[in-house]
């Protein structure tokens, strides 16, 4: 009896047909650079921790921008995906709130303003002026709205402040930016800048945090609207009981995370006010 | 100080020289192929540099027509990591210039700071840019100052130019490799000339030694140096060679021509003492033969006289003597004789006997004539009988005399050895001249009639004396016959 139970399980984990005879469609998380981008054997382990809890196959779906993991969604073509918070809010039509990781056992991350470490002068983003500033990704809150949001409330205009910008594309080139002295500033993620501070403490230690910005929600996983309620319940409590048994656990802790909760919608309205005002200031400007 | 060097014996000069030649050619190799390898480390590794700055050129498109910094920083950086280093890549660093010739993105943002202008750079980046301005759009411009090399390559999209990409070289980039190089051919050099000045060495005293012993004969010559053969010393058939052998003939030439002249010398001598001689003893002769017959009638038909009893046989005995001895200077060979025969020579083997056993001496006896020579008998006895007594004599007692006679078919060879004292040298010169006897007990006389015996048949007598033993040689030729065979038998 035991034995037939264990030929079956094996069957169910490596015959696409056994699979296709169940819900067999794999589930297509989208991730986007910010968090996971480069950690395939992290990955991996997360991939195997869901697929036998959820009973179908996942697929992690990496891109190198925001934009691309948007595009996916606004297609259709994934079931769930990591976004950062403006994404998210930019994505409303199309998802809603699956879970939000939490970090110091609080779904919040913050915005950390860097300059180079031998820049020992400045004291806010006011005092880059005409300097070179790095953007993470223009889809960051935390890498491009937040930091053009607070120049706006300064009465500067984020289009002429600098001298000249750029994209790295990610957080952790962002630092890099910065730590190498191409850029004078940059604006990156708290969760990110800690992680690698943790790491890679000579990379971080070139680069010096001007700033700390008020707590924002952390960036949420989210599923599509399509997505069946069943299952959007199915995964929303896989995702939450990870902090429960030792393999979430040790999955969580490489990903510097306690867990994840329910969410709340609310954790965002900051971020929405910030991108409506954005939208609202591109579409003054001619 | 010059006048030194050149002096030098060739041993030393030949090598020397040899060494100077080869270490002066190995030196102008060597520096020429420095040369040409700086020349050529240089134009490559700037090559090298042009080269993988245009596969940056054509990664750089894309990031630079979309404003892409970082993409462009990643690309500009990618030579530089640890990874890329061990190549032969010596840029200091890459500059992505604007259209503007301002820095778009670099290796280095400390160095080259995003949105500096090339003139602000420093004197070498504003001539590049005064360089640039005047250049052709799509042409690689090199601008070389003491501190930097810059190469800058253009970027061209749709035959528009976006900018360019700059190649900072450090002045002395490739020095380290032409050390290395030069090094390499500095370790080679040394070896071959380790190898060539040896043999250089070894080869110079070689060529100079067969030189030196020839100067060292020519130096000696006439100084009697019978040291060995420098032809054989030398066996080669070179220049070298022929001249050993030029020389040696020469060297013989002369010493047959000195001693030709001697003996011609002395046979003119001898010739000129026999005529000499000759006159006087005819001179002498005649009145002799009066004084003879006055004596003989004298004797048989004075009256006795006790005076003239007395004195007569003086006078005869004095007249006696003197006509002897003219008779012996009138060597006389148109006599009647007959022709020699095996048994004269046995004759004078008997008759000297008695002598031989009287001095005590030891002697052999070779008699190997025949019965068919033409030679008159009586003079080749009487030459024969001299010399066997000469050589008794001077072999004196327990000495040893050897005698030999051949027939050679051409003529008769005599030849008498002894191991008594040897001739002295001053004596030999004189050796056959009238009364230069050998010794105190003939009248010296013997010797002078054998040469003229022998100088009137023709033939050639010869004396050497060396190494204790004392040897006349006389070859009598057949040819003129003094009288047929059996003649008068």
């Amino acid at each position: 009896m035991q034995r037939r139970e264990f030929i079956a399980l094996l069957a169910l984990l490596f015959s696409p047909f056994s699979r296709a005879a169940g819900n067999a469609t794999p589930l297509r998380i989208g991730l986007t650079p910010t968090l996971l981008h480069e950690r395939h054997t992290l990955l991996a382990e997360w991939k195997a921790y869901l697929e036998p809890r959820l009973g179908r196959p996942v697929t992690f779906v990496l891109r190198d921008s925001y934009r691309d993991t948007m595009d996916l969604i606004r297609q259709q073509r994934l079931d769930a995906a990591w976004l950062s918070d403006y994404p998210y809010v930019l994505m409303q039509p199309w998802v809603r709130l699956l879970a939000t990781p939490l970090k110091d056992a609080r779904p919040y991350y913050r915005s950390y303003l860097i300059v180079p470490a031998r820049d020992q002068r400045s004291r806010s983003i006011a005092d880059l002026e005409g300097k070179v500033f790095a953007y993470a990704d223009p889809y960051s809150h935390t890498g491009y709205l937040f930091p053009r949001h607070t120049l706006t409330a300064l009465g500067k205009s984020p289009k002429t402040f600098f001298g000249r910008t750029f994209f790295t594309w990610s957080h952790r080139k962002a630092i890099e930016a910065v730590a190498q002295h191409l850029a004078d500033g940059a604006a990156v993620e708290s969760y990110i800048w800690d992680g690698l501070a943790r790491e890679e403490p000579r990379l971080t230690g070139a680069t010096r945090i001007v700033n700390r910005s008020q707590e924002f929600g952390f960036p949420p996983l989210v599923a599509l609207k399509k997505l069946p309620e069943k299952t959007f319940q199915k995964l929303r409590q896989v995702l939450l009981d990870m902090q429960h048994d030792a393999q979430g656990r040790a999955i969580l802790a490489k990903l510097h995370l306690d867990g994840f909760v329910t969410g709340d919608p609310a954790l965002y309205a900051e971020v929405e006010r910030m991108a409506q005002a954005a939208a609202r200031q591109e579409a003054e400007i001619p | 100080m010059n006048l030194r060097v050149f002096d030098l014996s060739f041993r030393y000069k030949i090598p020397l020289w040899g060494s100077v030649l080869i270490a002066v050619v190995a030196l102008i190799l060597t520096l020429s192929f420095m040369f040409q390898a700086y020349d050529n480390l240089k134009r490559d590794m700037l090559a090298h540099s042009d080269n993988l700055g245009r596969v940056l050129v054509k990664t750089l498109y894309t990031p630079m027509l979309h404003d892409d910094v970082w993409r462009a920083y990643e690309i500009v950086r990618s030579p530089f990591s640890e990874a890329a280093t061990a190549t032969s890549f010596r840029a200091e660093g890459l500059v992505l210039l604007d259209a503007a010739h301002t820095v778009f993105v670099s290796s280095q943002p400390d160095t080259w700071s995003m949105r500096a202008h090339l003139t602000q750079l420093g004197p070498t980046y504003a001539a590049l840019n005064e360089k640039l301005k005047t250049a052709p759009e799509a042409a690689t411009v090199l601008v070389e100052a003491d501190d930097v090399i810059l190469l800058a390559l253009p970027m061209i999209a749709d035959e528009v130019g976006i900018g360019h990409l700059l190649l900072v070289h450090p002045a002395g980039f490739y020095w380290p490799r032409f050390r290395q190089l030069a090094w390499r051919a500095l370790l080679i050099t040394s070896l071959v000339l380790s190898v060539l000045l040896p043999i250089n060495w070894y080869w110079g005293r070689r060529m100079a030694a067969p030189v030196g012993r020839l100067v060292k004969r020519m130096e000696a010559l006439g100084k009697h140096d019978t040291s060995s053969s420098l032809s054989q010393d030398y066996p080669y058939r070179d220049e070298l060679g022929r001249l050993f052998q030029a020389y040696e003939r020469m060297q013989l030439e002369m010493t047959e021509k000195a001693m030709l002249e001697q003996r011609m010398v002395k046979a003119d001598r001898l010739a000129a003492l026999g005529r000499l001689s000759a006159g006087i003893a005819h001179e002498i002769n005649n009145p002799l033969g009066g004084l003879i017959t006055s004596v003989d009638t004298i004797k048989l038909h004075a009256a006795p006289d006790p005076v003239l009893d007395r004195f007569l046989p003086y006078l005869e005995r004095g007249l006696t003597q003197i006509r002897d001895i003219v008779a012996a200077l009138l060597v006389e060979t148109r006599g009647r004789s007959r022709p020699l025969n095996a048994q004269d020579i046995e004759d004078v083997h008997t008759l000297l006997a008695q002598e031989a056993k009287k001095r005590n001496t030891d002697w052999s006896w070779d008699n190997r004539a025949g019965d068919t020579s033409h030679l008159p008998a009586t003079l080749v006895r009487q030459v024969l009988i001299n010399l066997v007594l000469n050589g008794l004599q001077a072999a004196g007692d327990g000495g040893h005399v050897s005698v030999r006679c051949v027939e050679t078919g051409i003529g008769l060879e005599l030849e008498v050895e002894n191991n008594g004292a040897e001739i002295p040298a001053e004596l030999m010169k004189h050796l056959f001249e009238p009364f230069t006897g050998l010794n105190e007990e003939g009248h010296g006389l013997g010797l002078w009639v054998t040469h003229q015996i022998v100088e009137q048949l023709k033939g050639h007598i010869e004396v050497a004396s060396r190494d204790g033993c004392t040897r006349f040689s006389v070859k009598l030729p057949n040819g003129d016959s003094a009288c047929p065979p059996n003649a008068s038998a």
